[in-house]
């Protein structure tokens, strides 16, 4: 009995060697120029603002991996870097530093920050797929969701219209969206709808990477149980990664493997998500998970 | 009956305390419990409510971050692991392929028929393109677990307390899950409900399932158990 050992390296048979599909190292984002004072280690900030220069670090050195088929939630109070750390990522804010590998994109061997717009714009349309909290942000308000959809395929190199509009009607299924409402505009839509619409343009050419900005954040609840179910869906379907923000700690519980908390934009604490909601060991943490209804 | 050799899970002084850093409080959850379970084996755990029972189970299972000891688990993929400091995503497999948790609430994203619930857990085991097989599964599944087949494509919301526990142990169950943790899952049932979980556990041992629950009754777990353990206050007494 006393012969137990612990085996070594852990994941040796059964996940061999399994690479993360999306690799975040040490990203940082600042609004300012910096000084000795918030720089390095030993950086003395009142919340994320550094009291002699003023700069905002919007994200500090967060680093975090997401494997195939995986939900990663984000957690954290407005103000924390939750949503720069996703624009970073899907190239719509520049970030100061750090390293971003996606294995879908010549396997990870570059850093997608330092590649050149081009190749930005064929990640952005082809790996990365993003659903913006604010819907106006991700979709055409004017054109139809159809043409929507047909956007982000002719982006990605498609020119095959009967093609586009199969995978069009297609999509608008998926997500509920009625064959007759396919040809209106999205600004006719109700939020919800127009929620979906984005989900399904997000969808169009099959990124293995989901980015996820508070999707169900003012929806009603019977709307958001069937996005919630649709992405699990998905997930489950085309195996898709995902990255999900939210401050609404129910729907983290519902989708995300493994959950990360943060603060003053760092990575306070993280963890399988139901230890997480359950034994938070962080002090903001506990607050946030005590005040959940 | 000589005992087999290796224990599936040896916990070695196994301690844990919540610190609750809103009001500077720290509370002991268990202390320094160590004990084996053999394969095969049903070992119970009693005591009253808030002596630590639960602690320990969430912390096997992760839900609770163990603070000091060892949770020596023998995995049929990885050999021996330690759950106390094995990496999330061996956790999460683990979770999914090996270990099974079934509690008094039943945990599901609304709107989802029985049937669904059981098919879904199905499919993170089978995988999507056995459908087919999984399909049969859940419902051989359903029919054994004595859910009737009109509540199969209603939502759980409106079962019964007994019906919701049968449900949720069937949707642990059909990972054929190789070890299975049972938290309190008699609680707040009638004793007609009580007999068909004692019939259900008893089932699963005799297929070889190897499991450690937590019961408030004693009477529900006599002769049910190989062994049991009684705590007070975080420790085994």
């Amino acid at each position: 009995m006393s012969a137990m050992t612990v085996a070594a390296g852990g994941f040796a048979n059964a996940q061999a060697a399994e690479a993360p599909c999306l690799s975040v190292s040490h990203l940082s984002l600042k609004f300012g120029k910096g000084c000795p004072a918030c720089e390095g280690e030993h950086a003395k900030l009142e919340r994320n603002v550094c009291p002699v220069c003023g700069t905002v670090h919007a994200v500090r050195d967060v680093s975090l991996e997401v494997y195939p088929g995986e939900i990663i939630g984000i957690v954290g109070e407005s103000g924390s870097g939750k949503s720069s750390l996703m624009k970073c990522i899907y190239f719509d804010q520049q970030a100061t530093s750090g390293d971003v590998r996606a294995l879908p994109y010549d396997g990870g061997a570059e850093n997608i920050l330092t590649c050149s717009p081009q190749q930005k714009r064929f990640i952005r349309n082809s790996v990365f797929g993003m659903v913006y909290q604010n819907p106006y942000l991700g979709l055409r308000m004017d054109f139809s969701s159809l043409s929507n959809i047909a956007e982000q395929m002719i982006a990605a190199g498609d020119r095959n219209v009967g093609h586009m509009c199969e995978r069009g009607y297609y999509l608008l299924d998926k997500v509920n969206i009625p064959a007759r409402r396919a040809k209106d505009a999205p600004a006719l839509f109700s939020g919800g709808m127009q929620q979906r619409v984005q989900i399904a343009k997000a969808l169009s050419n099959n990124p293995p990477i989901l980015l996820l900005d508070e999707v169900t954040t003012g929806l009603d609840l019977s709307v958001q149980a069937s996005v919630l179910d649709l992405i699990l869906r998905i997930r489950r379907d085309f195996n898709v990664s995902m990255l999900v923000v939210s401050h609404d700690l129910g729907v983290i519980r519902m989708l995300a493997d493994r959950t990360f908390v943060m603060l003053d934009g760092q990575v306070i604490e993280h963890g399988l998500t139901d230890q997480i909601l359950e034994d938070p060991q962080h002090a903001y943490t506990q607050q946030l998970v005590y005040s959940l209804l | 009956m000589p005992k087999m050799s290796t224990p599936l899970l040896s916990i070695k002084d196994l301690s844990k305390s919540f610190v609750m850093h809103n009001v500077n409080r720290r509370v002991m959850g268990c202390q320094h419990i160590s004990f084996d379970v053999m394969p095969g084996e049903f070992v119970g755990i009693t005591g009253r409510s808030g002596s630590g029972k639960s602690t320990i189970l969430r912390c096997i299972w992760r839900t609770n971050l163990p603070e000091s000891g060892s949770i020596l688990y023998d995995s049929a993929a990885f050999g021996v692991v330690d759950l106390c400091t094995a990496p999330e995503r061996q956790m999460l497999y683990l979770r999914a392929n090996e270990m099974g948790y079934v509690s008094q609430f039943l945990n599901v994203l609304p709107r989802q028929t029985a049937y669904d619930i059981v098919l879904k857990s199905a499919l993170e085991t089978y995988g999507v393109e056995r459908m087919e097989e999984a399909r049969e599964h859940t419902e051989r599944m359903l029919r054994h677990f004595d859910i009737a087949e009109n509540l199969w494509e209603l939502f759980p919301r409106t079962f019964s307390g007994g019906e919701k526990l049968r449900l949720n142990i069937a949707a642990a169950m059909i990972k054929r899950p190789r070890f299975l943790l049972l938290d309190e899952p008699t609680a707040s049932l009638d004793n007609a409900s009580k007999v068909k979980v004692r019939e259900l556990i008893e089932q699963l041992k005799g297929e070889g399932t190897t499991m450690l629950g937590i019961f408030h009754d004693l009477e529900f777990m006599e002769g049910l158990c190989d062994r049991e353990f009684n705590m007070q206050s975080g420790v085994i007494v």
